[in-house]
């Protein structure tokens, strides 16, 4: 299995055509093909992070200063920034647009993975975090447009898992 | 030396830019000397004023961030000084008041209580070029005139005494500070051509 690299350009696409012009991320594997487009992108400003929760600061200073931004994350990662999503996003009403690679789940090979991958739905409704599921690359960039949108109108933290079926071939 | 003291002494200063306090003592000192809509309180979230900041400075380049954190918020954060080192904004002062104390939970006494543990060292060790540790008030007035004069980022660790106001409490919602902060930055990049 490799990660896909037309997907990967069909999101970052998508994260460009959405208006986003800001992007937080901590590299993972999924991730990769899509961050070296960002890096090499000069409309795009990229903030590399040393751990996830960082990114949410880094999001809501985004936010003030009225510059679109998204966050790439893995699932665990978003574990790690749950304080930060918690007592910083939710809890200032500051909105969060948030792509989570999901690892750990169907046909996930990696045992490390695996927990995490179990319960990321159950945190992401205890948070209650309003999320789907991006499976197809025909959608996506409508669902990340989609996903900003609504992490706007509702001033909240928003999540769009990016599952295997998109990110591998 | 007393945080209220320097916060006091930067307050001036403070008019046109951009604040991001922590939660607790430092937040209440500030909004004591008087709460203008250009600082945010970050009352949870222990370790992201600076990378509120950081989000602030790279995205308002043409606005000056200070962020006045503690140790206690930093140590839950120290990655921050390697991000911010890597990306080094140049409008970013990052001010963190060492009072050796979790003063606002109680003042158990933090890792820098003993001086084994060096913010300043750490930030330096982290690559931030300008990190400076101060522990009297004209040498923190002087640092803190020094990071502003300087186009680029700055960490002044400063060695205050672990007391806190005698009352807390704003007149100040959460989400409302948040809206009024945001609400301040736009009116601001409007007057000024959006050009920041």
């Amino acid at each position: 299995m490799t990660v896909s690299y037309d997907n990967s350009k069909i999101i970052f696409d998508g994260i460009k055509a959405a208006g986003i012009t800001s992007i937080s991320a901590l590299p993972e594997t999924w991730l990769g093909l899509l961050l070296q487009r960002a890096e090499d992108d000069p409309e795009i400003s990229l903030i590399q992070v040393c751990k996830e929760e960082e990114a949410i600061g880094i999001a809501a200073g985004a936010y003030f200063a009225g510059t679109p931004h998204v966050l790439l994350m893995q699932n665990h990662g978003f574990f790690g920034a749950i304080n930060g999503i918690v007592s910083l996003a939710q809890l200032y009403h500051v909105p969060l647009c948030m792509l989570v690679a999901l690892r750990g789940h169907w046909g996930e090979p990696y045992p490390w993975h695996t927990r995490g991958g179990i319960v990321t739905e159950s945190v992401l409704r205890a948070l209650g975090i309003p999320f789907e599921y991006a499976r197809r690359p025909d959608d996506v960039a409508k669902q990340i447009r989609e996903a900003y949108t609504f992490s706007q109108s509702s001033l909240s933290p928003v999540a769009l898992l990016l599952t295997r079926d998109l990110m591998e071939d | 030396m007393r945080r209220a003291g320097c916060i006091e002494m930067m307050y001036p200063e403070l008019e046109d830019k951009l604040v991001v306090t922590i939660m607790g003592a430092c937040a209440q000192e500030l909004y004591n000397l008087g709460h203008r809509d250009n600082f945010f309180y970050l009352q949870h979230a222990m370790g992201l004023a600076s990378s509120i900041g950081l989000g602030l400075a790279t995205h308002l380049p043409r606005e000056r961030v200070i962020v006045l954190d503690g140790d206690g918020s930093v140590l839950m954060n120290l990655g921050t000084f390697a991000t911010l080192a890597r990306y080094r904004p140049k409008n970013l002062v990052h001010v963190v008041f060492d009072n050796g104390s979790l003063l606002s939970t109680g003042g158990f006494t933090s890792h820098t209580t003993s001086g084994i543990t060096d913010i300043a060292a750490i930030a330096r060790g982290a690559g931030i070029e300008h990190a400076v540790g101060v522990s009297d008030v004209t040498a923190f007035g002087e640092a803190f005139v020094d990071a502003l004069d300087r186009d680029d980022l700055s960490v002044i660790v400063a060695k205050v005494e672990p007391v806190g106001p005698d009352h807390y409490g704003m007149d100040l919602q959460l989400p409302e500070n948040a809206f009024r902060f945001k609400r301040w930055i736009a009116e601001r990049r409007r007057a000024t051509g959006a050009a920041s």
